[in-house]
């Protein structure tokens, strides 16, 4: 097994390397560099801001000196400052929305785990039932429906025509003067509507993929073998059937990050919930690069740690991945 | 040739024999229509402001209602059509070509190559795709053309992956080494033989391909990243819906639905042609 981490953890520092370049070259490929960018489309840049980025930069340098600067610095997680009035650091600013964004996708994913694998499982098992059709239906709309239209209707139903749940933010105005359950319960009304949006997509994709795994499992000869040995058809789907179909599901899930961050800047700046998705969105508005290319690349660390995640996951439930 | 006509009225056959294939193409027929011949459906101009009627609930003038300008949300919701419409065809080209070169040259070249290639699909892969477009755009600006090619240049990995797949086994089957030994170059072999074989997957891949096209276009549209005002997108609507969300519910309602049952007959369409093309996955 740590032999199998080992080597996983060696294929990564290629990938490490290659989004560091990307990253690196992204903003170097604006028009006229990252410096005339800045100041072009900021009316009060000084010359003095100017050096000052020409600093940061090492514009100076040549090209492969930048390179190892600015690795050095990401290395450290250091961003630099951000173009917004207020100047802090970008790392101190992704820190503080952080929490917020893995609470949501968390709860969301949960959610998409605790839904949609049942859903997956039955209508295979009952493959063309009124439950099978029905569920087909409710994926492929899953599938092709915007989620921030789906936020909007669903703002207009229960925040606007039935009044039962907030419709932004994380807590109301007077949620300091709250008693702790009082607190719990609000932020829970709060973050009600963006968890199950967040998770609706994943939800359709990951039920049909549960789905298609359990049919496949199914005609396999070790579940003809488990019920011609006379075991009961329960202890043959849920046990022997299950299992195995449910495994590649850990894969998914790690392989889902990136589809969640993407999302989270939908559903953030939608219900005004203040966490990386809405600040990366008010970066781009703003063209505030060294905080968009800070979130780029830590969105990049936290998708492929997912995918670490999902194959050392999977090797620890499936023996035949150690070996292979 | 007797004998791909058979496979092709076969196929045929299988597609038209599934009822909701039938409607996805039906839809996307429509859609068509509506994009290429916009005067059939509407008569109004979407761009006439008129600050008489504004913010009007559906009526007989204006089935749909109007916007916070005034305008007629029909005529809005079928010229948006021509911008989904377009954005999704020249994404998906785009993906599907870069897709292509690279997945052939992949799956043909193996070896360094292929090493090479494949570990750039994995670095691309890296990056939360709607992070990365937004990125872009931020670069650049937004405008429909920006649009288009980053969202295809970030959507060919997909593709690439998928002819990489095929070239390899393909390229290991006796028909081509039979071709081979008579003397076929790499490039007939590649064109002649290994193309058309990849064609199904790509085609499914690339009907799925425009739907997802269209759903970011609408959500890059919505944050306002995307098509600009005045010209009409579905997405660009919904903005303005939201800022109406507590009085004008038609403003939320229409644009979205146009989205969701263009990119359903897409997906629809999608399956369709992949349980056609292999039945033995049908039901999967």
């Amino acid at each position: 097994m740590l032999r199998f981490v080992a080597r996983r953890l060696l294929l990564t520092i290629p990938l490490l390397v290659g989004i560091s370049l990307i990253s690196f070259l992204m903003i170097h490929m604006a028009p006229g560099g990252p410096i005339s960018l800045t100041t072009d489309l900021n009316p009060r840049a000084t010359a003095e801001a100017r050096t000052r980025l020409e600093k940061y930069y090492g514009l100076d340098k040549p090209l492969h000196v930048q390179y190892g600067r600015w690795l050095a610095r990401m290395a450290t997680l250091d961003f630099g400052e951000s173009f917004s009035p207020d100047g802090r650091p970008v790392a101190e600013k992704i820190r503080e929305r952080i929490p917020i964004t893995l609470t949501i996708n968390i709860l969301s994913m949960g959610l998409i785990f605790l839904v949609a694998i049942p859903i997956g499982i039955y209508s295979a098992v009952r493959q063309g039932s009124l439950f099978d059709r029905v569920s087909t239906v409710f994926v492929f709309t899953g599938f092709s429906i915007p989620t921030f239209w789906l936020a909007l209707l669903l703002m207009i139903l229960f925040g606007v025509k039935l009044g039962w749940l907030p419709i932004s933010g994380i807590g109301s105005l007077e949620y300091q003067s709250l008693t702790v359950m009082g607190k719990i319960a609000d932020r829970a009304r709060h973050l009600l509507l963006p968890v199950l949006l967040a998770g609706f997509t994943g939800l359709a994709g990951m039920s049909r993929y549960m789905r298609s795994n359990m049919l496949e499992v199914i005609r396999q000869d070790y579940i003809a073998s488990a019920r011609a040995k006379g075991l009961p058809e329960r202890r043959v789907i849920y046990i022997h059937a299950m299992r195995n179909a449910i495994l590649p599901v850990i894969t998914i899930l790690g392989l889902s990050v990136p589809e969640l961050l993407g999302g989270s800047v939908i559903f953030e700046t939608i219900f005004a919930i203040p966490g990386m998705g809405q600040l990366f969105y008010q970066g781009v508005m703003a063209r505030d690069y060294p905080l968009i290319m800070g979130i780029l690349t830590i969105g990049a660390f936290l998708t492929l740690l997912g995918n670490l995640l999902a194959d050392v996951g999977y090797a620890l439930a499936d023996p035949r991945i150690r070996q292979g | 040739m007797s004998g791909n006509a058979g496979i092709r009225r076969d196929f045929a056959r299988r597609l038209l024999r599934n009822r909701l294939t039938v409607a996805g193409g039906l839809v996307i027929a429509l859609f068509f229509l509506v994009a290429a011949f916009p005067a059939l459906f509407t008569s109004q101009n979407p761009d006439r402001i008129d600050v008489a009627t504004i913010l009007q609930p559906p009526s007989a003038a204006h089935p749909l209602g109007t916007d916070d300008l005034g305008r007629d949300v029909l005529s809005r919701v079928v010229y948006g059509a021509r911008v989904s419409m377009k954005v999704g065809f020249v994404a998906v080209g785009i993906a599907t070509s870069v897709g292509l070169v690279i997945g052939l040259l992949s799956g043909f070249y193996g070896r360094r190559v292929d090493a090479v290639l494949m570990r750039f699909v994995d670095i691309m892969l890296c990056f939360p795709t709607f992070f990365l477009i937004l990125s872009v755009i931020a670069f650049l600006s937004p405008s429909i053309v920006n649009i288009m090619v980053v969202i295809g240049l970030t959507g060919w990995m997909g593709v690439a992956r998928l002819v990489r797949a095929e070239t390899l086994s393909l390229k290991e089957r006796d028909f081509v080494a039979a071709a081979r030994a008579q003397g076929a170059g790499t490039l007939r072999i590649i064109f002649r033989h290994v193309l058309p074989n990849t064609l199904a997957p790509i085609l499914v891949a690339a009907t799925l391909g425009v739907a997802g096209a269209i759903l970011t276009e609408s959500a890059l549209s919505f944050l306002g990243i995307g098509v600009q005002p005045p010209t009409p997108s579905w997405g660009n609507i919904l903005t303005v819906g939201k800022n109406y969300i507590e009085f004008a519910w038609w403003l939320s309602l229409f644009p979205g639905l146009a989205i969701l049952i263009t990119v359903l007959g897409y997906n629809l369409l999608g399956e369709g042609i992949r349980d056609a093309a292999d039945p033995r996955l049908k039901g999967r």
